[in-house]
């Protein structure tokens, strides 16, 4: 596939922050800003066909995870949806216990939602992660109280692309009555999902992610699940998530996942051969690196690496010069100035922890360009190196 | 994440950077910072005369502290002692079109790197 839409000379390898709209999206959105103005809660003509056009979506999302259509809520982000899935779960189901299981490794939006929870008297464990990326399922097993309601753990990381053990985790929880939440944010489109064979009882998917628009979000909850809204108003999403609903991000967000079925194996092995070029071309050319994540499970199209004695942002910006979009896990693109939770919990050198950078491979990506970031980077390492006072190589 | 805007000065500083490297036989060592910040910076100097007759850095940093790094020893170069101990991290900073407040520290340790060399070589002076 080839982008006719990006700036040209631009490298855009930062597919894990977003993704460019998919151009049929783009014309699957149009009509909803043009004739299909619609109310869907109307019940006239215009009101009815918006809301076909949402449950057109609804059907093309559970699709994508095996699941049906009215197990599908849309929400505005996947930060909403992760907020929904733990406030909604825990205020609804509070009278049989107060405890939730979580990761060290999770998005803020999980992160600090569940922080805020604690501030309201629930208890949180945050799970431990190994060198690798990895959820310790042992500690897991080993953490479960009679109190515990929910588990959440997140399907691949966003920084380091790292895969967890989600189908170990529900077949463990499948027969407890303890709900079990996955943010899938970073792995759908990108990783086979289906939710009744994983035993998931509640996954969150975002569209900007999966080549859909921004602003809308979905969350899967499985049939029978006790869960209160978040948002109270005029009922919509059947009571759980009011006000007029997103109807041409809804669409998008249907048709990106659509796009994302049909086209999952062919993405998956491009995604997989681009990153294990760069991958390898780059430890090829570049000495005192390492490779963050897992070595092998990893979301396709991650690709996260430290390189010694240099700092991440100087690296990226020096990319961005060169018109290659990046991002780093590096202190210094922090509002903490503290360097990324993800690597800290991972138990990196400090060292490495600030010089990592991850390059996030998507569809829209060629070989060329990979063979361009090959050629470019190496020069870049070398000059900071050579400016770098704690290497001294040279 | 925070948005980082570098005005075109940093920028250039960055990616340019003067003065770069080390003095071999310095007479004035200075280094600041750690990694746990993730800033380090070490500038030499070259003294005569009472002047600092050249003067080098090696930073590991972000682009700020690289470009406020080369921004001193511009400002340094050629000045006597006593003249490039007063320049401040405002100075720094003003140099380079100012710098984004999450970012202000970088001045801050590129004076104090300046200010450390000066007076390592007043004290190996007084030996």
């Amino acid at each position: 596939m080839t982008d006719k839409n990006a700036t040209p000379k631009i490298i855009y390898l930062d597919n894990s922050a977003t993704t460019q709209v998919h151009p049929l999206v783009k014309d699957a959105i149009i009509p909803y800003l043009e004739n299909l103005y619609g109310n869907p809660s109307s019940l006239h003509t215009k009101g009815q066909e918006a809301k076909r056009a949402i449950e057109t979506a609804r059907k093309q999302v559970a699709t994508l995870i095996g699941a049906t259509p009215n197990e599908i809520t849309f929400t505005g982000s996947g930060t909403e949806s992760n907020n929904l899935a733990l406030k909604g779960i825990v205020s609804k189901n509070k009278n049989r216990g107060n405890h939730i299981i979580t990761t060290k490794i999770e998005h803020k939006s999980i992160l600090n939602s569940a922080k805020w929870l604690e501030t309201e008297g629930f208890k949180v464990t945050y799970l431990n992660v190994d060198k690798n990326g990895t959820v310790d399922i042992e500690q897991l097993k080993k953490e479960i109280r009679p109190e515990t309601i929910l588990v959440s753990v997140m399907f691949a990381n966003n920084e380091v692309g790292t895969i967890q053990p989600i189908k170990e985790i529900g077949e463990f929880l499948k027969d407890k009555d303890i709900y079990f939440h996955t943010d899938a944010v970073q792995a759908v489109g990108k990783i086979p999902i289906n939710t009744e064979e994983l035993n998931i009882d509640i996954l969150t998917i975002s569209s900007h992610k999966i080549h859909g628009p921004k602003g809308v979000g979905a969350l899967y909850i499985r049939n029978g699940t006790k869960i209160n809204p978040i948002i109270h108003g005029g009922g919509q999403e059947k009571e759980l998530r009011s006000g007029t609903e997103n109807v041409p991000g809804i669409v998008g967000l249907g048709k990106a996942a659509e796009i994302a079925k049909d086209t999952l194996e062919s993405n998956i092995k491009h995604l997989n051969m681009l990153s294990k070029k760069l991958e390898k071309g780059i430890f090829k050319s570049i000495p005192e690196l390492i490779l963050n994540g897992h070595p092998e499970n990893r979301i396709p199209g991650n690709v996260n690496i430290s390189f010694k004695y240099v700092e991440g942002e100087s690296v990226m910006l020096m990319l961005d010069c060169e018109g290659i979009c990046v991002s780093t896990g590096s202190a210094c693109t922090s509002k903490s100035l503290k360097p990324s939770y993800v690597l800290n919990a991972m138990g990196k050198e400090i060292v490495f922890m600030h010089g990592s950078i991850r390059f996030s491979i998507g569809t829209f990506n060629t070989e060329e360009e990979i063979d361009t970031v090959i050629k470019t980077l190496p020069t870049i390492i070398k000059n900071l190196r050579a400016l770098s006072p704690i290497y001294n190589k040279n | 994440m925070v948005i980082i805007m570098y005005s075109k000065k940093v920028m250039e500083n960055f990616k340019h950077p003067k003065n770069q490297g080390e003095i071999k036989d310095a007479d004035g060592i200075g280094e600041v910072g750690n990694p746990v910040c993730g800033d380090i910076m070490r500038i030499t100097i070259k003294v005569k005369d009472d002047k600092i007759e050249d003067i080098k850095f090696k930073t590991f940093g972000c682009a700020a502290a690289i470009a406020t790094s080369s921004m001193i020893t511009e400002l340094a170069k050629g000045k006597t002692l006593d003249e490039a101990k007063n320049i401040t991290r405002k100075d720094v900073s003003d140099s380079l079109d100012g710098l984004p407040p999450i970012k202000e520290h970088c001045s801050n340790l590129a004076s104090e790197g300046l200010n450390k060399a000066i007076d390592d070589y007043l004290m190996k002076k007084k030996e």
